[in-house]
């Protein structure tokens, strides 16, 4: 016998340490509410989000994945996020590609002061995930329990 | 042919190049093999003809490391892979001695399977010095023929011209093969809803085993450690496979030669399962050409790869949800 569960998304959002890690901070240190469905992942600089990561989430049963850092032009290595915008703009056009709810994926730019733009973009992006339900294009049923 | 061959025997005796990297016949009509040669008798074997279609630009990485030159024949779609190995650092381009060879279109013998010609024994009208318009089979059933470009490999129709990027000579004539639009089947893929999208590469994808001839064959899929080969990966598990391992294998194999790929097509070639691999390369060659400019991988030896680069004003990752 099954009981209906409310759906409550799985959430990974990868943070760069410099600009939304501190973000979310900010956020949290301000009170500003965002849904607990929202996992954090801090990466050194969002070029260090590996393609292979964002498909590696949502094997491991994510239902969107969103990846945050620096503004174009205040990367705290000078130049990491512009060759993350490429990568992540071509990988998001290849999901889009073989049939994944493009909505599944995003890409915001949070500096460390920006701690209400962290809270209504995580409020946004959960309420859309929301309303695309679960992830089963990309899912690996070896990985559900 | 036979210019090919006695140019080779030439180079060889005069001590230019120490062996030659061509092609040999298989044990059937239609599938010759790549092949090295370092005597003039062993170039007795050497075939050149519509069958060929192997890109041998990937072998000069082995026989680079091998002492004296080369002696390869590239096609002039395979001169742009190796001018991306060149740019690559994985070949020695003083190693090699490149003869670009004429091509009229190459043959894909599964195409006359599936016009129902069955019982092959011999094929003739595809040697270089041939017209190649018309292919005569002979089969256990009789006579057969058929055009040739009915038969030809699905790069060949969208050909990117003729031209040899990178070669010490030519040998042998050409004959423009372009026929259809590059990109017109990623075009209709685009066109299509989420769900016809999915189902679409959910039949495809579905036939992989994984065999990875894809990235074996690929002169791209050149790294000497492969992240598929990493048991700590969910991606080399084919006895208890989920279809999820097939999307990710071929998403990933395509971005990790994004920006490098040239297109040659050998993927879906060397595909036993028959999927249009080249769909996914072609997709983002396509978006590449449209966000950051036009670019052919391996048109030159130097020019930086679309990933390796940017510019202040690029596009945001938002336009893939804005264009539609």
């Amino acid at each position: 016998m099954s009981i209906e569960k409310e759906f409550r998304p799985k959430i990974v959002a990868f943070c760069c340490n410099w600009c939304s890690y501190a973000g979310a901070d900010l956020a949290g240190s301000s009170r500003l509410a965002y849904p607990a469905d929202v996992k954090i992942i801090r990466v050194p600089c969002s070029c260090r989000v590996n393609p292979m990561f964002i498909l590696r989430a949502f094997q491991k049963g994510a239902d969107g994945v969103i990846m945050c850092g620096c503004h174009p032009g205040d990367c705290h290595y000078s130049t990491g996020n512009y060759y993350a915008r490429r990568r992540m703009t071509l990988l998001f056009s290849m999901l889009d590609y073989i049939g994944v709810e493009n909505g599944r994926t995003r890409v915001e730019w949070v500096s460390a002061a920006e701690g209400v733009k962290f809270s209504t973009t995580m409020n946004e992006f959960v309420e859309k995930i929301h309303s695309l339900g679960e992830n089963v294009r990309l899912e690996d049923l070896r990985c559900k329990n | 042919m036979q210019e090919l061959v006695n140019r080779a025997k030439e180079l060889l005796a005069d001590g230019t190049v120490v062996r030659v990297l061509g092609w040999k016949a298989g044990d059937l009509p239609y599938n010759p093999e790549p092949a090295y040669f370092t005597s003039a008798e062993e170039l007795d074997n050497f075939v050149y003809n519509g069958f060929c279609g192997a890109n041998l630009s990937k072998y000069m990485i082995e026989a680079s490391k091998l002492e004296g030159k080369t002696m390869v024949c590239l096609k002039p779609c395979d001169t742009y892979s190796f001018n991306q190995l060149i740019k690559e650092h994985r070949v020695d381009r003083d190693k090699a001695y490149i003869v670009g060879v004429g091509c009229k279109g190459k043959l894909n013998v599964d195409k006359l399977k599936e016009m129902g010609i069955k019982g092959i024994q011999s094929i003739s009208g595809a040697e270089m010095s041939d017209a190649c318009d018309t292919l005569t089979i002979q089969t256990l059933y009789g006579e057969k023929t058929c055009a040739y470009a009915d038969a030809m490999l699905e790069r060949c129709h969208v050909c990117k011209g003729k031209e040899h990027m990178i070669y010490d000579e030519i040998i042998g004539e050409s004959k423009d093969t372009k026929d259809a639009e590059r990109f017109a089947e990623v075009e209709k893929i685009e066109a299509m809803s989420p769900e016809e999208k999915f189902a679409f590469f959910q039949k495809e994808l579905s036939k992989c085993i994984r065999c990875n001839a894809c990235r074996n064959v690929c002169p791209a899929c050149s790294c000497r450690k492969c992240v598929f080969d990493s048991t700590k990966f969910d991606t080399a598990q084919k006895a208890n496979v989920d279809s999820f391992e097939e999307k990710m294998f071929h998403i990933i194999r395509a971005f990790h030669v994004a920006g490098r790929c040239t297109d040659c097509g050998e993927c879906s070639r060397v595909c036993p399962q028959g999927i249009p691999l080249h769909l996914f390369n072609r997709k983002f060659i396509k978006d590449i050409n449209e966000f950051y400019g036009e670019f052919q991988a391996g048109a030159d030896s130097e020019a930086r790869g679309p990933l390796t680069n940017f510019t202040f004003e690029d596009c945001e990752p938002s336009i893939v949800t804005e264009r539609r």
